[in-house]
């Protein structure tokens, strides 16, 4: 086989690998774990996907992004609302529907709340043209909040009460193999020469701007890949659970970027173990969940002061240096 | 690879950690119940208060022997005040935990995120003051001691119309807040059926400091009175800015007025205004007058409207509990036992107990359970005058 | 009419104590380059200080007296320039020289723990600030009605902002400060001691943050801690609006900010309250970065 062929094929072994390690995994866990922690496993590999997304503005392209949480917010409600409005009409699809007639819809609504999202995450960067650091920061934190409070005001998606009656089609196999795509799509854009242009903004904007990097380009880039998997993040929690604006604020971007910081920013590893750590810590620490915060934010501190790339440090990027 | 292998390692040591502290269901000699609430983060009040009042009741229940001699044991979950940590917490009661019934929540979006895991799972619960009509079309096993925000807001608008015959009435909502929306839309639609207008509709958010803008607006308006369905810290701070401004007409509003720091907030601008309560705390009915001493000198407060009801949620399941135990001790006996099919045989009969509640006396009135599962009890009026309550009206549904 | 003129009586009002708290992040911008998320949470902090004081000397209701109401404003003012001074020492300090994403991630971390530590201590029930000043309604020309509590506040926030003025020309230090604001190595060198005028310019701002908390409790006497946060943001869109590292232009930022919040919540809708001040953020960072009374400064390579 020519060498295109086989790396074709190769990729489609490691897509059909990925599926069946998903589905797997899923029904291992039905059978062997009770909800709860099912429960928790769902949400860790959310979380996943938030932070490698957010790792990707935050760590690899040196932005500042703290309202990442609006993203998730803009995937969960487009989403819900294609297949809460739209699938019924369009596939005759119902809520009650099980089994394999569900997939293909449901893949349909992720798409719809990435790109919902991505394109969200669009206008989000363009202010990037023009702000550097801590104002491009609070813009984001602005955005965020404008996103919660817009759709806090359409009532077709519930409003105050929330969104309720959404069919829960989400499961393991779904979460692990989103989680798994963002893992892959991130590392190999970081790997290839698109990557390194990533990295030199980071390192240097204005230098790499002399140096002919579209900076604007890439920035806006990162902003819409970053947004289109926290949108897709949003649309697998929409559909396992009830929605409502409450989970989407300010503190929960905060929450996103402590496993990002404390992963190490930068790190692809590292957002995953920031991930899985911070959402399953507080689950074994329920006890002192009123400290939880307290916690949370002297270890930002401390990290910040004595640590700052975190656990796993800026370890991809930097080779050779 | 070996880089690769400490995280994933480090990961695998924590899910192995907590599958650990997890242990099976077990057979005890306890009915074990499960309690969700907030007792942190915004709204951290409320998840308190209704600890406090199923505590209370337990407690006393306790001391008295229990149900026939077995004690209740209650497993408190926060749910920091978000909808989705409330369904992590019912899924630990539910699934980790092995309660045979839950007790929670006060916010609608909180009860509405964790109602369809009960639901799934065959376990009662009962919301001790969720009122959005929603909460309990989820399922058969879900249940409140409340009355819910369509009779509100009938009740209210009745009020205004025909006991203070105002016809010209202004709505300043909380936006933020699905119980306010919901309750400013029952009244809005009972007020006009019975022939009020609305001269101004405003909204405010929840944790607003200021609302001079709005009052501003409504004030040009001209209205009778105004209708402020909101919690009572946005209400006090709202009546006092009201008559900073020059706006005199009475007030009117629901339960969420319901609690001991209102007149301390908003002081004299209060007189003359009137809110709908669950209960009458200064009722000299001897039960009521203990409970509220009883909380008093354990808590160091007033018991409010959420624990009184959140009392009574307690004690509407365990009096459930007790009919079964006399009425079927094979089934009341499987609650104790582990997971299996008995024992969600025998919540299935528990639920139908608790479906079948009438004129249970609680602190709140009598309750009685309908066919939705809702709770049918009269609406007390009360008013302030000169910095203190007056009990005005008690109205029948 | 005279309804657009009371929303403007009742937006400067408001918007005085915007001026007050964005005074604090202009002068620590000016000099750091560091937007200090947590002096929102100063502020807070100065309500709360000012509430415990208050209840301590027994300064509110009916021994309300102006003396008493000076002390407790005094005192909280003291307490939070300390306050201030600390968070520079511990949090700051250490990632000076750190990258801006550290530094801001630190004040973050800062504003955090605040906040829940303030959950923690003070407990999450709001609190209600007795009345330091008994309340009395005041109509203007017009059929404006206004209270004497906003009088005040006008009045302090004035006093305040002149006396600030006075010192960052007049005096020395504020000379230092100056310095240190437009280079901060060129000033080391000539001898003045950087670090100390850091510390003082924290001291100053916070001290500012607590008199608009006091300001705060007088007038909307609910207190909690989390009252901070969109205060703080809303002040920070003010120092940028009227030019961030400029006195006057926090001023001028501030009651632009109040008017315009009464404006949108009396005339559009109340749920846009909190994102008009982005809004106004956003059209200000791409029309007019610099802000209306700032300079564009360019940017060394």
């Amino acid at each position: 086989m020519s060498p295109r062929k086989s790396s074709f094929a190769r990729g489609l072994l490691w897509v059909a690998a990925a599926l069946a390690l998903s589905l797997g995994v899923d029904r291992l866990a039905v059978q062997w774990i009770n909800p709860y922690f099912y429960r928790i496993l769902v949400l860790c590999g959310l979380n996943v996907m938030l932070a490698l997304s957010l790792n990707l503005v935050n760590g690899i392209t040196g932005q500042f992004s703290i309202g990442h949480a609006g993203f998730m917010a803009v995937g969960a409600y487009a989403s819900a609302a294609f297949t809460v409005y739209a699938v019924p009409q369009l596939f005759g699809v119902g809520p009650d529907a099980s089994g394999l007639v569900i997939v293909g819809p449901l893949l349909l609504a992720l798409l719809v709340g990435g790109l919902t999202s991505a394109a969200a995450g669009f206008l989000v960067g363009l202010p990037s043209m023009r702000l550097r650091g801590d104002y491009l920061a609070i813009v984001t934190l602005g955005f965020g909040e404008i996103i919660r409070v817009v759709i806090l005001n359409i009532d077709a998606v519930g409003g105050a009460r929330g969104f309720a009656g959404i069919p829960r089609r989400t499961d393991l196999a779904w979460v692990i193999a989103g989680a798994l795509t963002t893992w892959v799509v991130l590392r190999n854009v970081l790997r290839s020469y698109h990557g390194r242009a990533f990295l030199a903004i980071r390192e240097d904007e204005i230098a790499a701007e002399a140096l002919g990097v579209p900076t604007t380009r890439y920035k806006v880039t990162a902003f819409v890949i970053a947004a289109f998997f926290a949108g897709v993040a949003g649309a697998l929690f929409a559909h396992y659970t009830y929605l409502h604006t409450n989970s989407f604020t300010f503190m929960k971007s905060i929450e996103v970027i402590v496993m990002v910081v404390l992963g190490g920013m930068g790190s692809l590893l590292g957002s995953v173990l920031g991930a899985t750590v911070l959402t399953a810590l507080p689950e074994a620490l329920r006890f002192a969940s009123s400290e939880r915060l307290i916690i949370y934010s002297l270890l930002l501190i401390v990290l910040m002061i004595a640590r700052p790339q975190g656990i796993l440090g800026k370890t991809e990027g930097k080779r050779g240096k | 690879m070996i880089r690769s292998l400490r995280p994933l390692s480090l990961a695998a040591l924590l899910v192995a950690a907590i599958a650990l502290m997890a242990g099976c269901a077990k057979q005890s000699n306890e009915i074990v119940i499960g309690e969700y609430g907030s007792l942190t983060g915004t709204t951290a009040t409320f998840g308190i208060s209704s600890k406090n009042g199923i505590e209370l009741y337990l407690d006393n229940l306790n001391a008295a022997g229990g149900i026939g001699g077995t004690k209740v044991k209650v497993i408190v979950e926060d749910d920091q005040s978000k909808p989705e940590e409330a369904a992590t917490a019912v899924n630990k009661l539910v699934d980790q935990d092995g309660v045979i019934a839950v007790l929670g929540e006060v916010a609608s979006s909180r009860s509405m995120a964790a109602a369809p895991i009960c639901q799934q799972s065959g376990v009662p619960m009962i919301s001790p003051s969720s009122t959005n009509p929603k909460v309990t079309e989820i399922g058969d096993y879900i249940f409140r001691v409340c009355f819910i925000d369509p009779f509100q807001g009938q009740m209210i608008a009745k009020f205004a119309k025909e006991k203070l015959g105002l016809t010209k009435a202004a709505v300043f909502r909380d936006i933020k807040n699905d119980y306010s929306v919901g309750l400013a839309s029952y009244f809005t639609d009972a007020y006009h059926a019975l022939g009020g207008t609305i001269v101004a509709d405003a909204a405010y958010s929840e944790g607003d400091q200021d609302f001079k803008a709005q009052l501003t607006v409504i004030k040009s308006k001209k209205p009778q009175v105004l209708i402020v369905p909101g919690y009572y810290t946005e209400v006090g701070l709202i009546a006092r800015q009201a008559r900073e401004m020059g706006l005199d007409v009475p007030m009117v509003g629901g339960d969420g007025w319901v609690s001991d720091k209102l007149i301390e907030i908003g002081q004299d601008a209060l007189n003359g205004c009137y809110h709908v309560n669950h209960y009458w705390e200064e009722d000299p009915n001897p039960a009521i007058q203990k409970f509220v001493t009883e909380y008093k000198s354990r808590y160091n407060a007033k018991p409010d409207g959420l624990a009184a009801l959140a009392y009574d949620a307690a004690g509407v399941l365990t009096s459930a509990l007790d009919r079964l135990r006399t009425e079927d001790p094979a089934a009341f006996k499987a609650l104790l036992g582990p997971r299996n099919d008995a024992q969600k045989a025998a919540r299935a009969k528990l639920r139908d107990r608790i479906a079948s509640t009438k004129d249970y006396p609680g602190v709140t009135g009598r309750i009685t359970l309908d066919a939705a599962r809702n709770a049918v009890k009269p609406a007390v009026f009360v008013g302030i005058k000169n910095g203190k309550y007056e009990f005005v009206a008690a109205v029948e549904p | 009419m005279q309804e657009l003129f009371q929303q403007l009586a009742n937006g400067i009002a408001w918007g005085s104590i915007y001026a007050l708290i964005a005074l604090g992040y202009t002068m620590v911008y000016g000099i750091l380059r560091l937007i200090n998320f947590a002096h929102g949470d100063v502020y807070m902090v100065g309500a709360f200080a000012a509430y415990y004081l208050a209840i301590a000397t027994g300064a509110g209701g009916a021994a309300a007296s102006l003396p008493m109401a000076l002390l407790v404003l005094l005192g909280s003012m003291l307490v939070c320039a300390l306050v201030g001074m600390l968070i520079e020492f511990l949090a700051y300090r250490p990632v000076r020289r750190s990258s801006r994403l550290t530094a801001l991630i630190t004040a973050i971390g800062v504003s955090l723990f605040l906040e829940n530590v303030g959950l923690r201590v003070f407990g999450a029930d709001p609190k209600f600030f007795p009345q330091l000043i008994p309340p009395k309604r005041i109509t203007l020309a017009g059929g404006i009605m206004v209270t004497n509590h906003q009088i005040t506040v006008v009045v302090v926030s004035i006093l305040l902002m002149v006396a600030l003025t006075l010192f960052i020309q007049r005096t020395k230090t504020g000379k230092a400060m100056r310095a240190v604001a437009f280079h901060r190595d060129a000033a080391s060198l000539m001898g003045i001691p950087v670090n100390r005028i850091i510390t003082i310019t924290f001291a100053i701002g916070s001290a500012l943050a607590a008199a608009a908390g006091v300001l705060v409790g007088l007038t909307n006497p609910k207190i909690e801690p989390l009252m901070g946060i969109m205060p703080g943001i809303k002040a920070f869109v003010a120092a940028v609006l009227g030019g961030i590292g400029s006195i006057p232009g926090a001023v001028i930022g501030g009651l632009v900010m109040g008017v315009s919040e009464y404006l949108v919540v009396g005339y559009v809708s109340s749920t846009y309250r909190d994102a008009i001040a982005f809004v106004i953020l956003i059209l200000v960072l791409l029309i007019r970065p610099a802000g209306l009374l700032g300079r564009n400064v360019a940017e060394k390579v």
